[in-house]
């Protein structure tokens, strides 16, 4: 690991400050990510700032009826919640479906939002990934490639984004809150928080350099029934190789996201409205846009019958 | 190098360590607590599970500058020949290791499991999430995936948490 000074704040003013100030700034929180990756030496902040300390560990109810997040919330603790569990069981069984109690322990609402692919070829630092080394290639592309995403990808960067908590949020339109160098506030609409990779797969959110994520607000329950089925290849603590969360409703219209497919947590509005008409309109619709490699192929068909269960599920 | 203060199996601890120390390395390497065990170091095995504030976390993947004024308990801190705790005696029992590597994280972790349990945290099986989780044989493989045992003594441990939780509930 490379060596780095370490720095507690008080407040977000005083972490957006300092990260403006030290060149190579990181903010840590729960680290299970962070400190995996300066490890390998794939980061490298020359300045750590924890803001375990900011007091942005509390879940409170909006004005409009949904409920603000704080950024350090615990993933077990937002599971735990009984507001989510009553209101949005999608957003805990998706956390539910995560890492593991000791992981759960300690990964934050926001760093799960900004948790690293674990494509194997960004992890390995002798080979090629413009993941990680810009315009040094995309060793995934001819390599191993079963647990890629197929939707959303480039011929820069195949990765498939890791999150369970982040399907979810997608599916719930979740808004993301954030501070910036200055102290301006805004709230971005989770549809509009993730990029694709592109010729950039470097960057992944349109957060600037130093901006702190504060909260992640909820709208006001829509009702429904919440599912979030992930298939894996164990049955427990591991990553995703198709999920789909959604929320359907009595009258068959609803919303759906899928994980473990694409570089971000993918949301199927325009299938949505084929929802009405079964699983297999939907993914007609989603998969014509697919690029499968040959190894991660089966997870056209997979996503298909996941989502038919899912959809089978709702009927009850 | 940085100063950091916590308390360790109920003792009051003061370092001056590399920010790079993760919290593992400071109980290990600093203060002599080798009950607690590195594997993989990257949390993805469970052995070096300690119990900070009441939680089960992986001490590999938090650094120990994080953790100022914290109440860490690691095995150590559980139980000592003589005067085990429940959960040590039921895994010796039951006989719930072979090679015995990733037993004092397996043993924090089934601690914490079952306060989890009795403090109504949901888990992935939990069918219901709005109400209280029993410590069926399901719950507690799903709640313990963290904890990896290569020698595969799973059933038996499963078998040792259960008689706690029976003996508790």
């Amino acid at each position: 690991m490379k060596s780095f000074t370490y720095e507690r704040v008080c407040t977000p003013a005083e972490a957006v400050s300092s990260a403006a100030r030290v060149q190579g700034s990181k903010f840590i929180a729960g680290g299970t990510n962070l400190l995996d990756l300066m490890k390998l030496e794939i980061e490298a902040p020359a300045h750590l700032i924890d803001v375990n300390g900011l007091g942005l560990d509390k879940i409170e109810a909006t004005a409009e009826g949904g409920l603000r997040i704080g950024a350090s919330v615990r993933n077990t603790d937002l599971a735990a919640d009984q507001r989510v569990r009553r209101d949005y069981g999608l957003l805990a069984r998706a956390l539910l479906a995560g890492a593991s109690g000791q992981l759960r322990n300690m990964a934050t609402t926001a760093g799960n939002l900004l948790q690293r692919t674990r494509c194997p070829y960004f992890y390995d630092t002798n080979q090629a990934c413009n993941k990680r080394n810009p315009g040094s290639g995309c060793a995934a592309l001819e390599g191993f490639s079963r647990q890629h995403a197929l939707l959303g990808v480039s011929e820069s960067c195949i990765a498939a984004h890791p999150s369970d908590m982040a399907v979810a949020m997608m599916t719930l339109d979740a808004k993301v809150e954030t501070v910036r160098t200055g102290g301006a506030v805004r709230s971005i609409p989770i549809a509009q928080f993730y990029k694709v990779p592109g010729d950039t797969p470097h960057i992944e959110t349109v957060l600037e350099a130093g901006e702190l994520i504060t909260a992640v607000t909820l709208p006001k329950p829509v009702g429904g029934t919440h599912i979030y089925r992930k298939v894996r290849d164990r049955a427990s603590y591991a990553f995703a190789l198709v999920s789909v969360g959604a929320i359907v409703q009595r009258d068959g219209t609803g919303r759906l996201a899928l994980g473990g497919i694409a570089p971000k947590p993918w949301r199927l509005e325009h299938a949505e409205a084929e929802l009405p008409r079964g699983a297999k309109a939907v993914v007609d619709r989603l998969l014509a846009d697919a690029r499968p490699t040959p190894q991660n192929a089966f997870k056209l068909t997979l996503a298909k019958r996941t989502l038919g269960a899912v959809l089978a599920e709702a009927r009850g | 190098m940085t100063k950091v203060s916590f308390t360790v199996n109920g003792r009051a601890q003061e370092l001056e360590l590399d920010t790079r120390t993760t919290l593992l390395d400071a109980l290990r390497e600093h203060l002599h607590l080798t009950g607690t065990k590195k594997g993989c170091d990257h949390g993805q095995c469970g052995a070096c599970t300690v119990i900070v504030k009441g939680r089960r976390i992986n001490s590999c993947l938090t650094l120990a500058v994080m953790h100022q004024c914290d109440s860490i308990t690691t095995i150590e801190g559980l139980g000592v020949s003589g005067n085990l705790h429940p959960l040590q005696a039921a895994f010796i029992k039951h006989d719930g290791y072979q090679c015995g590597y990733c037993t004092p994280g397996q043993i924090c972790s089934a601690v914490a499991v079952l306060g989890e349990i009795e403090a109504g945290v949901p888990s992935h099986v939990s069918g219901d999430l709005t109400t209280q989780p029993q410590a069926t044989t399901t719950e507690l493989r799903e709640r313990m995936s963290g904890n990896i045992c290569r020698c595969g003594a799973y059933s038996n441990i499963i078998d040792a948490i259960t008689e706690v939780a029976g003996d508790r509930a």
